[in-house]
């Protein structure tokens, strides 16, 4: 091959004493990088990827000239951004093996929000030649005033897990980044490491500068086949599988039988709470004490650490994990992954099995375990999905607003700029391509003055336009603010969690161990007294002491508050379709466990399978109520929002609607009125009732009383700067922020309902948690295709949501009817 | 809920009329945060903290400055429902003393209107312990009305007849999950009003800051929610 040659002799025989040969997308990498090219490489887990994409930087500066003293200093020539601090650590030590190896004289640093004072600030007089960080160190070194120094010589910007970068917020913050280090160093090339994507160009098209107006550049793009198919089945019980649920309980002795026969297991659940549930309950059944553990990202670091170090020893037998252990880190020997939960995304079930034998050409064994019926099917699709190499993750939104607001402010910290000069800068950026002058202008005077109407902060400005035609900050403590509050990971406030002892007379006991943190609305629900599952233990809640929560063991097996054990991940559109493909197609039924292929034909026998680009409908009368189920199987988010229309809208087709209940595949809906008569009737018919057209007004006004934008609102906020997540001197609790940020949205609402940051909530809301955009494809697509059944009683596809619904409460009002019952009745009647 | 309001001593928590008896008085705790003494046609606002928006202006915090002109609309709806002779503004009525400087000159003129349509008292406050000057209305330090004493501050221990702000009370009730809301706190004899402004958040009444004012077991608080008030016993409060 002639791209040998590009191998330096050193390196090519540091391959060979290893008994290795440099893979072919290396040396196209390699190629590509040498000549200036940037690139995306697509390649599965153990592929060899960080060698692949660190390669050219190695060879570029093996042939570098040593740096003479009484020289200049030279900049940082490679900067890895990687969305994990593990895992810039984890690849230094990766690198350390061919550098030492070749005898390379490259000096690779670290610079995390772990690294200390005197180290940053060795580095920004002594830059190491390769950087590894995360895109908000970037962000903060990009705002020091020495940036241009440290970054004039940079070459090459390596991109880890793209993927999981690009489709947040983070990902935005990186893509401004990124075009502020272009404007310093124009020639950089970019390198994007990525596992799975359903959109390679879009990828490709984000690494690249942008210009407005043209067609989209695309950077280079190597793609390494797949490695030997994964070995992936659906766990078979004898017993049969349950309707609804999540605890997937009917498995675990069948899985303890699974771990005793390998030497490693990753458990894989979808939520912290699952995590503590499935952990639990193996041990409760491990009679032959198997070492197994528990991991997940509200454990003490220290325990954490524990783990992984037991892991790579090869001392524990199986983990229960949740997505901490998601990411490209490399952990032990695992020869078995069991994913518990319907994966929801045929690409993070990919990525998870890939943590089975961290080798390309040894196939990986996995072990799907749905919890459910519907997670069956779900499950099923995804194996087929893997098999077939499909891939799904989310497109890549418009940038935000408000992140843009602090790259702002960030920029005016770095030093003075021009408007035009910047704007320009911005929209080289592949998600802000779209974005307006007016926009940009608008955002700037937010972090100038607020961005209000009525310009009250004029004199108060944090930038101000000088006369010299550049912005430039008008006090150095919006400097020092900025440094505090960099970054979009707005996060429910964590309270630590401390064994302490029993509460006697006028507190808990203290002074124990500490066990990890919980979110803060976990534990404002609780009373002393009440239990909860927590690091794997029944756990009694004795008080709160600031910032910590008290517990003690409790004697009890069984906890009392129950836990939300539901996936935090929507099932994604892909695996949606398939989903409803397979239920429409009785010859694919043969894949499927006999119990399930029975419901399904009790279920075609009873009522009906709706076809693939059908919406069915059921209505039936059960207990004195009459029930409305829709299959749209389009996830939990948008679900939910549609539930919520749907339920306003009943409401004033005079049905009465009680409430309603949303999961992944089903929506159920309960009224006092018979709603399946009403549309035999006509009023309204089920497409007057399904029209695209509750996006609009049904939409805004529910949005108006809606808590979610609040929440959405809070964090454009503090992303924006408006209100500060960490004030000079001391730490707001969450409390505090989230008082006064629900008191200035209601205002803000109704005194300039078109203000950016309202804006700008709004997009995250639709995208985010409402899911709008898929919720608008379905009522289109569905359009003309409704399929009204009219049952007696509950149809089989009903089952499972019928036994959801017993525990859910009417939507709305649920605040009130706490007041209405702490309240005395006896006063209240008197009042009235 | 029921055996709660027959305990002893419960009896005289409602006036014959259905209004709340305080020391005496037969007063309404009105949704929107005021205290209604319908006898006096007497309306008392505590902590009304305008211009706490451009307050944080000033130090970087752009929040909207759109307090202001929220609190004083909420104020005139209460005084047109209501129609009261006398307004007591029970202190904290401005949140610094650069406050009435800030004022924008459309909320100057609609306050100025406010004070000027009925007998408006200002009790001094800790935020704004010189009273305004130019507005109208009468500065006082506290004033004693029949059985009721009207300041900003509450006095430390039991005090009879007092009426008072400050603490901003906010009471937090629920047994799966909870809500908190703004509230009026009262044991009969002493009440502490909740704060009316735009952006003025709540203290919780479990709060050490509360401590040995109230007699508990006559403590309840009338927790303000969407346009309705809810009485709540201290045995139903949680702490934060």
């Amino acid at each position: 091959m002639t791209e040998t040659n590009l191998l330096p002799p050193k390196f090519e025989a540091w391959f060979a004493s290893r008994g290795w040969s440099p893979r072919a997308h290396q040396l196209a990498l390699l190629e590509h990088g040498l000549a200036g090219r940037s690139v995306l490489l697509i390649a599965p887990t153990g592929a060899g990827k960080t060698l692949a994409g660190f390669l050219p930087s190695l060879v570029d500066l093996a042939g570098r000239p040593k740096w003479k003293p009484g020289t200049r200093r030279r900049g940082v020539h490679t900067l890895y951004i990687s969305p994990l601090k593990a895992l810039a650590v984890d690849i230094e030590r990766n690198l350390e093996t061919p550098v030492g190896g070749i005898g390379l004289d490259i000096a690779i640093e670290t610079r995390t929000g772990d690294t200390s004072a005197s180290r940053r600030q060795r580095q920004k007089l002594i830059p190491p030649d390769i950087l590894l960080t995360t895109p908000e160190q970037l962000a903060l070194l990009l705002a020091g005033r020495d940036a241009e120094t440290f970054f004039e010589d940079l070459r090459t910007v390596v991109l880890d897990e793209l993927h999981a970068l690009v489709t947040s917020k983070r990902g935005d913050l990186l893509a401004l980044g990124l075009s502020r280090l272009r404007a310093i160093a124009p020639a950089i090339r970019t390198v994007g490491l990525s596992a799975t994507v359903a959109q390679p160009d879009e990828l490709r098209a984000w690494l690249m500068p942008q210009a407005p107006g043209e067609p989209l550049a695309l950077s280079e793009i190597v793609t390494v086949a797949g490695g030997a198919q994964p070995d992936i089945r659906i766990f078979e019980a004898d017993d049969s599988i349950p309707f609804a649920g999540h605890s997937a309980r009917y498995a675990y002795e069948g899985l303890l039988e699974e771990i005793d026969r390998r030497r490693m297991t990753l458990i894989f659940v979808n939520t912290r709470s699952q995590a503590e549930m499935v952990f639990s309950e193996l041990w409760r059944l491990n009679d032959a004490n198997l070492p197994i553990a528990l991991h997940h990202g509200s454990l003490d670091v220290g325990q954490r650490r524990k783990v992984e170090a037991a892991m790579a020893e090869g001392r524990l037998r199986a983990v229960v994990a949740t997505s901490t252990l998601d990411l490209g880190i490399d952990w032990g020997d695992v020869d078995l992954v069991i994913h518990i939960g319907a994966p929801k995304g045929a690409s993070r079930l990919a990525q998870r099995v890939g943590r089975a034998n961290h080798r390309m050409d040894e196939p990986s064994t996995a072990l799907l375990v749905p919890a459910n019926r519907f997670e069956v099917l779900e499950c099923q699709a995804a194996l087929d999905a893997n098999y077939v190499g499909a891939q799904d993750t989310p497109p890549i939104r418009d940038g935000a607003l408000d992140v843009l607001a602090q790259h702002v402010l960030g920029r005016a910290v770095a030093g003075p700029f021009r408007a035009d000069e910047f704007y320009a800068e911005v929209v080289s950026a592949y998600s802000f391509r779209q974005l307006g002058r007016e926009r940009f202008d608008r955002v700037v005077d937010l972090v100038a003055t607020g961005g209000y109407a009525l310009r009250a902060y004029e004199r108060y400005a944090k930038i101000k336009l000088t006369a010299d035609g550049t912005w430039r900050l008008t006090h150095p403590r919006f400097a020092q603010a900025y440094r505090l509050n960099v970054g979009t990971i707005i996060e429910s406030p964590m309270l630590k969690v401390r064994l302490g002892g029993k509460a006697r007379g006028r507190g808990p006991v203290m002074g124990g161990r500490l066990l990890g943190e919980v979110e803060e609305y976990f534990c404002e629900q609780m009373k002393v007294g009440d239990t909860f599952l927590f690091a794997g233990e029944v756990l009694r809640f004795e008080g709160m002491r600031e910032t910590e929560v008290i517990v003690s063991r409790a004697r009890s097996s069984d906890p009392r508050i129950p836990v939300y054990a539901g996936g935090k991940f929507p099932l994604s559109t892909f695996l949606a379709a398939s989903v409803r493909r397979m239920l429409s197609d009785p010859s694919s039924w043969h894949k499927l466990p006999a119990p399930v292929r029975d419901w399904l034909e009790l279920q075609r026998d009873h009522s009906i399978l709706p076809r693939p680009d059908e919406l069915l409908v059921e209505t039936f009368p059960h207990r004195g109520r009459y029930f409305l189920v829709l299959y749209p199987f389009e996830g939990r988010l948008a679900h939910q929002t549609l539930g919520m229309l749907l339920t306003r809208r009943l409401e004033r087709f005079g049905q009465k609607p009680l409430g309603f209940i949303a999961t992944d595949y089903v929506i159920g809906v309960w009224c006092a009125a018979d709603v399946g008569a009403a549309f035999v009737r006509g009023e309204p018919t089920l497409s007057r009732l399904l029209e695209p057209d509750m996006l609009g007004d049904d939409l805004e006004a529910w949005m108006a009383e809606s808590y979610l934008l609040k929440r959405m609102f809070k964090s454009c906020a503090m992303i924006a700067g408006l209100v500060e997540k960490n004030a000079i001197g001391a730490q707001k609790t969450g409390r505090q922020v989230t008082v006064s940020t629900d008191l200035i949205y209601d205002v803000l609402r109704e005194h300039q309902p078109d203000h950016i940051l309202l804006e700008a909530a709004w997009a995250d809301a639709s995208s985010g948690l409402l899911d709008l955009g898929r919720l608008s494809d379905m009522l289109s697509r569905i359009t003309g295709r409704i399929v009204h059944k009219r049952l007696d009683r509950i149809s089989p596809l009903a089952v499972p949501i019928m036994l959801e619904i017993g525990g859910e409460r009417v939507a709305g009002e649920a605040d009130e009817d706490v007041l209405r019952q702490a309240a005395d009745e006896i006063i209240r009647e008197a009042m009235a | 809920m029921t055996a709660l309001s027959k305990r002893q001593g419960d009896d005289d928590v409602l006036t014959a009329g259905g209004l709340v008896n305080l020391n005496g008085a037969a007063v309404r705790f009105d949704a929107s945060g005021v205290l209604h003494w319908p006898e006096e046609r007497l309306l008392v606002v505590a902590d009304l903290h305008l211009e706490k928006g451009s307050s944080h202006g000033a130090r970087g915090r752009f929040v909207p400055p759109y307090d202001t002109r929220a609190t004083l609309r909420a104020l005139a709806e209460v005084i047109g429902r209501l129609r009261p002779e006398r307004v007591i503004a029970l202190g904290d009525s401005f949140h610094d003393g650069d406050a009435e400087r800030r004022l924008a000159p459309a909320d100057l003129e609609t306050l100025t209107t406010l004070v000027g349509s009925v007998d408006w008292t200002w009790v001094a406050g800790n935020h704004d312990p010189s009273p305004p000057a130019g507005l109208g209305g009468r500065p006082v330090a506290e004033i004693v009305i029949g059985p009721l004493v009207f300041r900003h501050e509450p006095r430390p221990g039991r005090s009879a007849g007092e009426v008072a702000g400050h603490l901003h009370p906010a009471a937090k009730v629920g047994r799966t999950r909870s809500v908190r809301r703004r509230a009026f706190v009262c044991d009969g004899s002493r009440c502490l009003l909740p704060a009316f402004g735009a952006y003025t958040g709540g203290l919780n009444v479990m709060d050490a800051a509360f401590k040995g004012l109230f007699e508990r077991s006559r403590l309840i608080a009338w927790m303000l929610s969407d346009g309705r008030v809810y009485p709540v016993r201290s045995a139903e409060f949680l702490p934060d």
